[in-house]
């Protein structure tokens, strides 16, 4: 332990250090209100293009990043690139698709996805049942972050045997970031993320100036990596994709796009820009941190060339793949640098977090606390309500990592990112139109998440030796073609989820059931900024009007 | 949820619809299309086609999400 002292006191510093900025936070560019989930939830709907900027890539580009899709190029190699072109897809459809939402939630004071849906649908149960799938989406990935922190203090030896003791370090962090999370809300990311990302950037952009070249260039790292794909016996892996991986990378891709589309911490970010403008100017500037994956991606392949040898995992004989780039950085830079490294990693699973706990506590306050529990609540009760879902939230995230196995923490997340796809057809296509009928959405909902989990039920994992819920590439064999090809469940599950729905839409109709009022108009999906139908919403105001 | 008093205030129709717009299936198609960036030679700079094209489609994004910012902004400001 005492070999890393100096990593270790130069990531509590900086880590501290962000903790008191995300306490400070909540008189950054301070409302006069802070008891208004407008505020609290969506930092006053009123951040201009660097923060936002920041904010989202804060908010998209997680500790997953960092940790896991390296690790997945460690393992697999080509297959885990999907990470790059899943975040070149995703920027066009957010500027296509989500400024109409921008539109629409601020001309209706909608806070989650949820509300919108609720809204155009006349449905409070299709809005539950968003709103669920929302959090329960959420959940593993806020236990992803833990894991990303979790890599981080293993390598630097600060995690004991018993369960106690191993989790006692991400027991404390999290703590910390629920107490500033709850007292400044979206505002504590939003400050913090400038740290984050500064600190990734340095480090990135120094690892791989420095790495190739004491590994003996580009071309020997990618040589190591394909000598090391030859000689193991898996068929899936290589520096190149094969011919039968190839539907799985494609639709894997672009599965995620979608689906971090429709997670509620994305939209969240998303809906706390000031206007239009900003949303559609960042889709431009949000690819450079694209290039930025691209580039933590390849540091698998050079901790290959390295010759990194992953730390032992939860179970005996098994290695968690997690370690592969922060022991890289622990064994090849000075020990303050692999500190700063390794804060960076910290601190990035921090953003994300908060943003994902306060979305999560937004759909619960919106959607089942004011739809079902009280209809009378004051803004004020709503934001004290968000604040301590927050909580429970982010302690529901800790248990995910106490109580499972986290091995595979990318799986958790694409096992979210499957279930989250099955809100699409609600949520984007009702940005569009409203051809598709309520009961018919709630039908193929039902039957996406059905066949979803029947997949990921059918799908073993040869590396932990596990038959159920092993990864989200789903071989065709199983549904009876002749063919060793893999593809993404979630974007099988989705297109029944959308048939489903055409059907039973033509089936409605044709029985006269009643589709509910439609409380949008056309002219909303463009309202921008300064729109003359919009009550000015002073913070304060609300307040006083509420309580007259 | 404040209700709009009334959903079809008179304002002049809006909409986004440009057809710049459709130059947004580029980046959203090309880098979906494996057996185009599927292959390890020609390499550059020690890097495999694989890896280079991928990272060159990011700028396909920026340019064209760049462009029809600027020309469908423009349009909705006049």
């Amino acid at each position: 332990m005492s070999a890393h002292l100096t990593e270790i006191i130069v990531f509590s510093v900086l880590f501290l250090l962000v903790s008191g900025m995300g306490f400070v936070a909540a008189k950054w560019r301070a409302p006069t209100d802070m008891a208004h989930l407008d505020e609290w939830g969506l930092g006053g709907r009123s951040f201009g293009g660097w923060i936002t900027w920041f904010l989202v890539g804060g908010d998209l580009y997680t500790a997953y990043t960092f940790v896991a899709v390296p690790a997945l190029i460690f393992g697999a190699g080509a297959a885990g690139f999907f990470a790059v072109p899943y975040t070149v897809v995703i920027y066009p459809l957010f500027f296509l698709i989500l400024v109409r939402l921008w539109s629409v939630s601020h001309r209706h004071g909608f806070v989650t996805p949820a509300d919108f849906v609720r809204t155009r649908y006349d449905s409070p149960t299709l809005a539950l049942l968003i709103a669920i799938t929302g959090i329960v989406a959420t959940m593993p990935y806020i236990a992803l972050q833990l894991i990303g922190i979790e890599a981080v203090l293993k390598t630097m030896g600060v995690t004991g045997d018993s369960a106690i003791a191993r989790h006692l370090p991400i027991i404390i962090a999290f703590a910390i970031l629920a107490a500033y999370t709850y007292q400044s809300g979206l505002r504590a990311p939003a400050l913090i993320a400038f740290v984050k990302d500064t600190l990734i950037y340095i480090v990135i952009i120094v690892a791989v100036i420095y790495l190739p070249y004491k590994l003996g260039g580009w071309g020997a790292i990618f040589e190591a990596a394909d000598k090391k794909f030859q000689a193991s016996p898996a068929p899936g892996d290589g520096i190149i994709l094969n011919a039968n991986n190839q539907v799985q990378y494609f639709t894997l891709a672009l599965g995620s796009a979608l689906a971090l589309f429709l997670y509620p911490h994305s939209i969240t970010g998303v809906l706390a820009s000031r206007n239009r403008d900003v949303i559609k100017r960042n889709m431009s500037a949000l690819p450079a941190y694209s290039f930025l994956l691209g580039l933590i991606a390849l540091l698998g392949y050079m901790a290959i060339a390295a010759g990194v040898k992953p730390l032992p995992g939860a179970k005996p004989g098994s290695v968690d793949s997690n370690t592969v780039v922060p022991l890289l950085f622990d064994l090849h830079f000075p020990p303050w640098f692999a500190g700063v490294a390794f804060a960076a990693i910290g601190i990035g699973a921090l953003v994300p977090a908060a943003i994902m706990s306060i979305a999560a506590a937004n759909l619960f306050t919106r959607n089942i606390y004011k739809e079902y529990l009280r209809k009378d609540a004051t803004p004020a009760q709503e934001a004290g309500v968000a604040k301590i879902t927050s909580l429970v939230v982010k302690i529901g995230a800790v248990a995910f990592i106490v109580f499972l196995d986290p091995q595979f923490s990318i799986d958790l997340q694409l096992i979210g990112g499957v279930i989250i796809l099955q809100t699409g057809p609600s949520v984007i296509l009702g940005l569009y139109g409203r051809w598709l009928h309520r009961g018919a959405l709630i039908a193929g909902w039902a039957a996406g998440m059905g066949l979803a989990f029947w997949m990921l039920w059918q799908i073993p994992n040869a590396a932990t030796g596990r038959k159920h819920f092993g990864g989200s590439a789903f071989a065709l064999s199983e549904f009876g073609f002749d063919t060793p090809k893999t593809i993404y469940v979630g974007f099988v599950a989705v297109l029944v989820n959308l048939a489903v729905a055409v059907l039973v839409t033509f089936l409605l109709r044709a029985l006269k059931t009643p589709e509910g009022v439609d409380g949008t108009a056309k002219d909303d999906y463009f309202a921008d900024e300064g729109d003359p139908r919009i009550a000015r919403r002073l913070p304060g105001t609300v307040e006083k009007v509420s309580s007259t | 949820m404040a209700e709009p008093e009334s959903p079809h205030a008179d304002t002049k129709p809006r909409t986004d619809s440009s057809p710049w717009n459709w130059l947004l299936l580029v980046p959203i198609v090309v880098p979906l299309l494996t057996p185009l960036f599927n292959h390890d030679e020609p390499r550059l700079a020690g890097f495999p086609l694989f890896y280079w094209l991928q990272f060159a489609f990011i700028l396909l994004g920026v340019v064209t999400t760049t462009l029809v910012y600027r020309m469908t902004r423009s349009r909705g400001r006049s």
